[in-house]
């Protein structure tokens, strides 16, 4: 087993940076994944990891070891390709051994991983199959093979559920994170998906414009944002950004009568509420209008104006409002988030909101 | 009665290329191939029905076996070195090297320029003594060589001249072809640590395989076809070193006028071209892998 090490890395290509300064540490047998918006770098790192393309400065080791100019067949991985990289012409057999016939790996051996991983997956009928014979998920699963076949230490996927369908996708995840677990393995996942990160990861490296935003659990990512783009970027639908401004005893939500939320000036502040903190609640904190609704099933996503800024309401179930109604809008005060706007950093205010009665939470 | 309508608006969509096709195709392949169980009709003489001595005749006829051989000599010789070459040099302006489009453009030129002026520059190559490839070999101490006038290198003369005309032109579809495999797959490969030569074995090479049949069954066919260099070059000679069987075919049927027994040329040639092709599908296209 070993880990990843990445320390101060950075390419540059002819015109811009992809990747600035990213360090992090991936522990041995520990899933991460590199989660961002399209053009965010996660892929170049991935690539650089894998030595597929040099990086322009910084390091990488695997095992304790200098992998930063080891071509990418020294560094001890498999990959796990977006497109799946199988070789059309080849069987699935033959794709799933290509790399061990590569490296002369006896055949006794050859068989008995392929029969292994065969099993692992569900492929065990296909094997005569060429991959257009296949389809999507089944594809899928023969690119897995390969990389499980390798039995390298660490396993690299570049976004290698988006080309599935949702139910398929579910379904991958749970068995990517069930082998990734049973194997062992370390594990670098890149997708552009907040919630693949969310339910696979150990660690969520969250990135932007080729820099890291925040790392960390997808717990803390999820309960303390570090940043705004983080904020915006977790969550379905994501966290509420409204604007501050400066009034009568601390900070109120712009445009509106107040009350004062947070201590202290609110001019150039935001104020962060996960959808699913808010309540509808008779002693609520904050007068609001409804401006539209919809309709999910299990629960409804509520616009509501609170001031002239906009947030989205979570509630469960249907529920009697209609458009245009005035409601209060309560929550506690941990799920405050505070950032600056200009900095977009996350920063610690007093919270003047009491905490609310249990009597009263129950009664909503 | 609209599916009337329709058939009509069908047929007359379809008649312009029918009528050429037609014309310049089908009835002078059959025409030919009627003819060539006739004699000759010359002056007052008209065609007689001949059977197949025409054919009988070829097996006596030296001048028609040397051009059948110096054809299987040509074919055998151009068209590996030609699908070759031209794989070679799609790999390389394929790679990321510096100044492709340049490297592409002159691999392509050959193929740009006519056949007869292409044969007349190579005509200054071959010139003995101040010719180009003389000049060259000189100064290493080679004698002055009349490479079209001696027998013995005609053919092969026109032979390279063929290699370097016709490889750029495959190269195209090479080209497309490499450009069709992802890179993700010689990736993929480099993870596993499969050297370039192992890649191209096990994997270019077999994708680029229905490339490659259709470009063989293209030279093939060009190998026969293709004549104007003879003409401007050797026109034959010397002592028929240099005929090929369409250069053959055009001198008995437009210079001596023999039109029955150049008919009965046309088809032999025909027929060989037709088997050739039909060898190469069947025996190829099971091993060849289609998208």
């Amino acid at each position: 087993m070993s880990g990843i090490e990445i320390k101060n890395l950075h390419k540059r290509w002819a015109t811009f940076d992809a990747v600035r300064d990213v360090s992090f540490t991936v522990a041995p047998g520990t899933l991460t994944v590199l989660l961002g918006p399209s053009g965010c770098g996660k892929s170049t790192t991935l690539r650089l990891i894998a030595g597929l393309d040099a990086a322009t400065s910084g390091q990488i080791l695997i095992g304790g070891r200098d992998v930063t100019t080891a071509p990418p067949a020294r560094r001890g991985l498999a990959m796990v390709f977006q497109n799946y990289a199988l070789f059309p012409h080849l069987s699935v057999a033959e794709n799933i051994l290509f790399g061990l016939k590569v490296r002369r790996v006896p055949a006794a051996e050859r068989t008995r991983r392929l029969r292994k991983a065969a099993d692992i997956l569900g492929l065990g009928a296909l094997l005569e199959r060429k991959p257009s014979q296949l389809s999507g998920g089944q594809q899928q699963r023969v690119a897995l093979g390969r990389a499980i076949v390798a039995e390298a230490p660490i396993c690299l996927m570049d976004e290698p559920l988006s080309n599935l369908d949702a139910q398929l996708r579910h379904e991958m995840r749970k068995e990517i994170r069930s082998i990734q677990q049973s194997l062992n393995m370390t594990m670098v996942y890149v997708t552009h998906d907040q919630i693949e990160a969310m339910s696979l990861a150990d660690q969520v490296i969250l990135m932007r414009g080729g820099s890291i935003e925040q790392k960390a659990a997808p717990v803390d990512l999820y309960l303390k944002p570090a940043t705004s783009f983080a904020a915006r970027f977790i969550g379905t639908p994501p966290m509420n950004l409204i604007a501050l401004a400066n009034g009568k005893g601390g900070a109120i939500v712009k445009g509106s009568q107040g009350p004062a939320l947070v201590e202290g000036s609110g001019d150039g502040l935001l104020l962060g509420l996960r959808p699913e903190e808010i309540r509808i609640e008779r002693e609520g904190i904050v007068p609001a209008t409804i401006r539209s609704i919809e309709y999910h099933g299990a629960d409804s996503i509520l616009e509501c104006a609170v001031g002239d800024q906009l947030l989205l309401v979570r509630v469960e179930g249907i529920r009697r409002h209609t458009v245009g109604d005035t409601v209060r809008l309560g929550w506690l005060p941990e799920a405050m988030h505070i950032f600056d706007e200009a900095q977009s950093q996350r920063v610690e205010r007093k919270v003047l909101v009491r905490q609310a009665e249990p009597a009263l939470r129950v009664a909503t | 009665m609209t599916g009337a309508k329709n058939q009509i608006t069908a047929w007359l969509l379809l008649l312009p290329a029918v009528v050429l096709l037609a014309a310049f195709t089908h009835v002078p392949a059959v025409m030919t191939f009627i003819n060539s169980f006739y004699s000759t009709p010359r002056g007052t003489r008209p065609a007689k029905f001949k059977g197949v001595d025409q054919y009988a005749n070829m097996l006596a006829d030296p001048v028609f076996l040397a051009a059948l051989k110096n054809n299987a000599i040509y074919a055998i010789g151009t068209v590996p070195a030609a699908i070759g070459l031209s794989l070679l040099m799609a790999l390389i302006v394929n790679s990321s090297i510096r100044g492709k489009s340049l490297l592409r453009m002159s691999f392509f030129l050959p193929t740009v320029l006519p056949m007869i002026a292409v044969a007349n520059i190579w005509l200054f190559f071959y010139t003995p003594g101040y010719g180009l490839i003389d000049r060259v070999l000189a100064p290493f101490g080679f004698a002055e060589t009349n490479w079209l006038g001696d027998p013995s290198t005609a053919l092969g003369s026109l032979m390279v001249l063929a290699v370097w005309k016709e490889a750029g032109f495959f190269m195209i579809f090479y080209l497309a072809a490499l450009q069709q495999i992802s890179p993700s797959l010689s990736e993929a490969a480099s993870l596993e640590g499969a050297s370039r030569w192992y890649f191209f074995r096990r994997v270019t090479f077999p994708l680029l395989m229905p490339t490659t049949l259709f470009v063989l069954i293209n030279a093939i066919i060009n190998s026969f076809r293709l004549i104007d260099h003879v003409i401007v070059l050797t026109r034959g000679g010397p002592d028929n070193a240099s005929t090929l069987l369409l250069y053959y075919i055009y001198q008995t049927g437009f210079r001596f006028w023999d039109t029955g027994y150049a008919a009965a040329l046309t088809m032999v040639l025909l027929a060989l071209l037709a088997a050739l092709a039909f060898i190469q599908f069947g025996v190829l296209d099971r091993k060849v892998h289609y998208k």
